[in-house]
């Protein structure tokens, strides 16, 4: 990225002083080499989202960002309604709260790796994954309805899961504010077949094993130790959260042009937080929240019950489900003074700081647990939310590695069987029902993680607790 | 050798895919790009024409009309679980007429790549090139 019109604040701090339309300063978070390598789009989406109306304070990029739609992946931008701030459907993306739950396992590695092509086999005929899998669950009606206000806490009362599991859920499992009714009745089609489904592309179910630890204090409120095995699931509200972002878009958008609001790139299509189409969005934004915390409920309860058949003295329980695709209202001190904000994470982490009083008790003192997934082949990990993070980010970190080559250039460069041949080599078994899914996933289509970690920890926006890698790993 | 009168491509973009259609109307290119959709998820000529879908939307302008189309599409697979290998639209101003000939996905024939959640309108663009050809382009999310 050209750096020009860049100040340095610090060694992982790049701002871009408001000129012309700019109604706030923008900040990248990246060390020297991440920023270098970020595609000039990062930037000027950035500034885009700096002129929209009602944003206070900053806009920030992390250290994964790379070119979105709108807002860049890794974007936050907050705003204040009182002051005609907008509600952007793009600046939440269509997977609307994509997330990774974690799950520990009472396994160690030497409990596993003998076994880790059964797991492989059981989990992936226990969750379906990929284009053209349905879920055993068909949900229409009242109980579709109920699914949307309900969340993680609806698929407890239906079976799915275990009541301690819900404190460890953000929102304790169940958004407020969501509204059924906003939801259309095509996104609730869409999503008829598809609870407890994994959907494709970057999502995964991954068995990994806890390799490193860097914050022994942090690591033993979390409960996980060094040999320990657990699982991750990264996925979001499937075909419902698309469909709600695609309609939210077009509405937006030709509102937008209604009104004759000009906006640098269609895609930030917003509304005003206090409109009737922003309210709108909003109860069916957080009906999408809702949809994709009992989307990992179900498959977490799936997992559970898989590994308990193959291992009876397993004990799963939750370390945390935190999303990285929302908009949320909460409370953070800008220029000294604390507001009531609408938060947009685009690709960014919520990183609650020690102390935030959403934590449960057990995980108050740490800070909240932040999960960052690798790619299939390299390591995912483990950070803890910090108080410096409230000032920086608004509590945000980095959400993945980010790719660095597109799935065209690399299914070029490998060939899905010998993506999954190299890394059984190296001791990571794969399941997928696509070869051409696996090779547009290759580990070297992504870029390294650990840089993207270590810049998000000397920026201050999280904190490394533990590093894991991945034994077998379910694509969709 | 003489330009293809139609076709399609896809352009890299960082996270997702760019499509692009192209050919001597309007309505061919709008064809192409939705072929260039398919190919995001499999090799269209692996996909037979055994069920026709209609479809039928409308947007202000030709930009708008292009993500209607592909999002009407993208509803049309999410939610009958088919693949799509031949389009015919009809354009009337700002009215879309459009059908799609297709099957059900095969997971072992098919060996879908990755599932198209949305069209964005990121990179959104159609214009008529000096030689009367039109091109459409756009970014997909997937």
């Amino acid at each position: 990225m050209d750096l020009t019109g860049f100040e340095q604040i610090s060694a992982t701090a790049w701002r871009i002083a408001p000129t012309g339309a700019m109604r706030v300063p923008a900040i990248v978070y990246a060390d020297a080499a991440l920023i270098q390598d970020m595609d000039d789009k990062v930037r000027e989406q950035i500034v885009n989202v700096t002129t929209l109306p009602g944003i206070v304070g900053t806009a920030c990029a992390m250290p994964d960002a790379h070119w979105g739609y709108g807002f860049p992946i890794g974007g936050v931008a907050a705003f204040d309604a009182a002051e005609g701030g907008v509600v952007s459907a793009g600046g939440v993306g269509f997977d609307i709260s994509c997330g990774v739950r974690t799950m520990r396992t009472g396994l160690v590695r030497a409990d596993v790796e003998p076994r880790k092509r059964e797991i492989a086999d059981a989990l992936y005929a226990a969750v379906p994954a990929g284009l053209g899998s349905t879920g055993t669950i068909r949900l229409s009606g009242a109980e579709m309805d109920a699914m949307l206000e309900g969340g993680a806490r609806w698929a407890l009362n239906r079976g799915y899961g275990v009541p301690a599991d819900l404190e460890r859920i953000e929102e304790r499992g169940c958004m407020d504010g969501a509204d059924a009714g906003a939801v259309s009745e095509k996104a609730k089609l869409r999503q008829r077949k598809e609870m407890g489904t994994l959907g494709s592309g970057n999502h995964y179910l991954e068995l990994q094993e806890v390799r490193r630890i860097f914050d022994p204090d942090k690591a033993r409120a979390f409960g996980i130790a060094r040999g320990d095995v657990v699982i991750g699931i990264h996925c979001g509200s499937r075909g419902l959260g698309h469909q709600i972002g695609t309609e939210f878009l077009r509405d937006m958008a030709l509102a937008d042009a209604r009104l004759g609001i000009e906006l640098p790139d269609r895609e930030l299509a917003c509304a005003p937080i206090d409109s009737d189409l922003g309210r709108r969005y909003l109860g069916a934004m957080r009906a999408g929240i809702n949809c994709a915390l009992a989307n990992r409920q179900i498959i977490g309860h799936l997992v559970r019950e898989t590994i308990q058949r193959l291992f009876p003295a397993a004990r799963l329980d939750l370390l945390f489900d935190v999303s990285h695709n929302t908009c949320k209202v909460e409370d953070h001190v800008v220029d000294g003074v604390s507001r009531r904000l609408f938060v947009h994470r685009k690709g960014a982490t919520r990183a609650f700081g020690p102390g935030h009083p959403s934590l449960p008790d057990a995980l108050r003192e740490a800070g909240q647990p932040v999960f960052v997934g690798g790619s299939m082949g390299t390591q995912s990990w483990i950070l803890a939310g910090t108080a410096e993070s409230e000032i920086r980010a608004y509590s945000s970190a980095c959400h993945g590695a980010g790719r660095a080559m597109s799935r065209h250039q690399a299914t070029r460069t490998w060939r899905g069987r010998e993506v999954v041949d190299d890394l059984a080599a190296r001791g990571i078994v794969i399941r997928s029902p696509s070869l051409r899914g696996v090779a547009e996933e290759a580990p070297g289509a992504y870029k390294d993680v650990g840089r993207v970690i270590e810049a998000t920890h000397q920026a201050g926006l999280a904190a490394k607790v533990a590093e894991l890698r991945p034994l077998a790993c379910i694509k969709g | 050798m003489p330009k293809p009168a139609s076709g399609w491509s896809h352009f890299p973009h960082e996270a997702d895919i760019g499509l692009c259609g192209f050919g001597p109307t309007l309505e061919d290119a709008f064809a192409q790009t939705a072929l260039a959709m398919t190919a995001v998820v499999t090799d269209p000529a692996g996909v037979q024409p055994l069920t026709a879908v209609t479809v039928e939307c409308a947007a202000p302008d030709r930009e708008l009309l292009l993500i209607e189309w592909l999002n009407a599409l993208i509803y049309e697979m999410a939610t009958r679980g088919m693949l799509f290998g031949r389009f015919a639209v009809a354009i009337d101003g700002t009215r879309l007429t459009g059908t799609a000939w297709g099957e059900a996905i095969s997971r072992d024939r098919h060996q879908p790549a990755v599932e198209v959640k949305g069209a964005t309108y990121t990179a959104l663009q159609i214009q008529r090139e000096a030689g009367g050809n039109w091109v459409a382009r756009c970014v997909v999310d997937v």
